[in-house]
């Protein structure tokens, strides 16, 4: 069986069939695994006896044959940052090299509930901080298009094992763009959902307010498929809310005619790409050929939000790492005489320079004397940007950019540089600050052949339009590349 | 501008002790990046709420009963919580019943 090309609804349906039994097609998985992620480093661990555990279950209900649920048998990889009981879980991080989870994340009981059977754990920023897959404290992800070149971050290993055919799917996180910018860079779709939708009870805080669990696909509709068993309120996360949930599968492959797309010309300033813009122009166009009226908006308050996320991303997130401190579980260094000397230095030991970097930042910004001038003013901030995207949707159903303004870059090529590298979130950061859902969806090649993503925006917890939208754009832009590659 | 005696007494709120080179490059770059901050001075943000939360934004506009962001409460109740076993399973040093540190005494 060819497993490079399979979506969830292939997988799902030669198991359901019997054409391949779920424990086989995860030796397939495991086989491609063991031949492909050497040099790409998409994989941390392997949860195997979790897999098959949950493959010999698929098997027993296929064998009795009253139907399966929507995942069943499809192998799916998490991201290291969500917990898996008895499985190895280190968000990245040297801290939690050894930390064994004991307890599922909600969404991962979710998936596994619906029938996906969870190959192993993925490579990422660590702590899900940086967007090159560079900040692993492990090794770094590279892309599977061009391996001198890095996947994108902080969910690289995610998208990286989606586009090289080594999960179907796969869950990653997305604070300030760690799920589209990886989908951008490595040819695949991924979807931040509406901040509540989705439970982040065990998936490892960064930043509270920011932190958005979503999924990543080979197509439109299988994001869609892995959002519809994954989004809802869950009682261990008070954050998430009791909007229903609607059939988000109905809605792929339903017309865009009518619809109003605005383009923010914000988004398309210095900075952008040449290729990138062409890419996501033509892209543009062909959701008007297909019946979108297209509108250009304004964004104005745009250039103010990577300022904005480096002061609440870093000060929720230096909150949120006080409790690596070697007492309880992760690292302890051997060294500390003291109770304050131990974290110190387990501390200083565990935590590699990014992380530093940002919980230096944010305790700072915290700090007395400094907190009105730059977390206050952050948050008034980001009031004025969420604000934008209100008034942006009284005019206009979806939103459509670009997911980041370059192709993958080389490794090494922004590790020395932070406000570069913090750069290249600059057209992603903005919907995590608001709220609101967004996907990544290929839009063609630059002349090297690096993967262009287009971003598109909805209003809160309207993923059903976000969906649409991408599906007819994915669909036009495939015909209109095959025909090109026919003429 | 962010100053080295500054530097060290964020480390120190932070938990971190830092080598003299992990000292000179967080100066350089938090002066770097606090430098590009400094551009939402720019702004007048007089009278606008700030947003600590996605929902904070709906508390503003919204009726109460349509404010989809209504975060859920539920009455204060004990429920099971990790077994102890469980709990001490990751523990760099435990007795079996409780976590192992060094002497709780400050520097």
């Amino acid at each position: 069986m060819d497993i490079e090309g399979l979506t969830i609804d292939a997988a799902r349906t030669a198991v359901l069939e019997r054409q391949v039994t779920a424990t086989a097609l995860v030796d397939a998985f495991y086989q491609r695994i063991a031949s492909e992620d050497g040099p790409v480093g998409a994989y941390l661990t392997l949860s195997k006896e979790r897999a098959w555990r949950q493959a010999a279950r698929i098997d027993a209900l296929a064998d009795k044959g009253d139907g399966l649920p929507s995942l069943a048998g499809v192998p799916i990889a998490i991201k290291d940052v969500f917990t898996t009981k008895d499985v190895r879980t280190t968000a990245g991080s040297k801290i939690l090299e050894n930390f064994i989870a004991p307890y599922d994340a909600t969404v991962v009981t979710r998936l596994e509930r619906a029938g996906a059977i969870i190959l192993g754990k993925t490579n990422c920023d660590e702590f899900a901080m940086g967007s090159s897959n560079e900040n692993s404290g492990f090794y770094p992800v590279r892309n599977p298009r061009d391996r001198s070149r890095v996947p994108g971050g902080s969910s690289g290993g995610s998208a990286a094992a989606v586009a090289a055919g080594m999960a179907v799917a796969a869950l990653g996180s997305d604070t300030g763009g760690s799920i589209r910018q990886p989908a951008a860079f490595c040819g695949v779709a991924g979807l931040m959902p509406t901040y509540g939708r989705v439970s982040r009870y065990g998936l490892i805080a960064f930043a509270s307010s920011l932190d958005h669990p979503g999924p990543f696909g080979r197509t439109v509709k299988d994001t869609a498929i892995m959002l519809q068993a994954m989004a809802g309120r869950d009682p261990l996360d008070s954050t998430t809310v009791e909007v229903p949930v609607p059939d988000y599968r109905e809605h792929i492959g339903q017309p865009v005619t009518g619809m109003k797309i605005g383009v923010p010309g914000e988004y398309f300033g210095e900075g952008l790409d040449a290729e990138v813009r062409a890419g996501v122009e033509a892209g543009i166009q062909e959701l008007a050929k297909a019946g979108a009226e297209i509108i250009p908006i304004s964004l104005p308050h745009t250039d103010y939000a990577i300022p904005t996320y480096y002061v609440v991303a870093t000060a929720e997130a230096s909150s949120n790492l006080a409790r690596y401190d070697g007492a309880r579980y992760g690292l302890r260094s051997a060294e500390g005489r003291t109770l304050s000397e131990m974290y110190r230095r387990t501390r200083d030991a565990g935590f590699g320079a990014e992380v530093k970097r940002r919980i230096m930042l944010g305790t700072y910004v915290l700090s007395a004397g400094y907190y009105d001038a730059y977390y206050l003013k952050a948050q008034r901030v980001r009031s004025l940007l969420a604000r934008d995207f209100e008034e942006a949707f009284a005019k206009v159903d979806a939103i459509v950019t670009p997911t980041a303004p370059t192709p993958a870059f080389r490794l090494g090529e922004k590790i020395d540089d932070p406000l570069a590298m913090y750069l290249a979130d600059i057209y992603t950061v903005t919907a995590d600050l608001a709220g609101i859902p967004g996907i990544s969806v290929p839009c063609g090649k630059s002349r090297e052949g690096l993967p262009i993503g287009m971003q598109i925006l909805g209003k809160h917890f309207d993923e059903v339009t976000v969906l649409r939208v991408a599906h007819v754009a994915e669909h036009a832009l495939a015909a209109k590349l095959d025909q090109e590659v026919s003429s | 501008m962010v100053s080295e005696k500054d530097v060290l007494y964020v480390a120190e709120l932070a938990h971190l002790e830092l080598t003299a080179e992990e000292r000179v490059r967080l100066l350089q770059d938090l002066n770097s990046i606090l430098g590009y901050i400094d551009r939402l001075n720019q702004l007048d943000t007089g009278g606008v709420e700030p947003m600590a939360q996605v929902g904070s934004r709906h508390d503003e506009r919204t009726k109460e009963e349509d404010n989809p962001f209504l975060y859920a409460m539920r009455p204060d109740e004990p429920r099971p919580c990790l077994p102890r076993e469980e709990a001490l399973k990751n523990a760099p040093a435990s007795d079996g019943t409780f976590f192992k540190v060094p002497k709780v005494i400050e520097r």
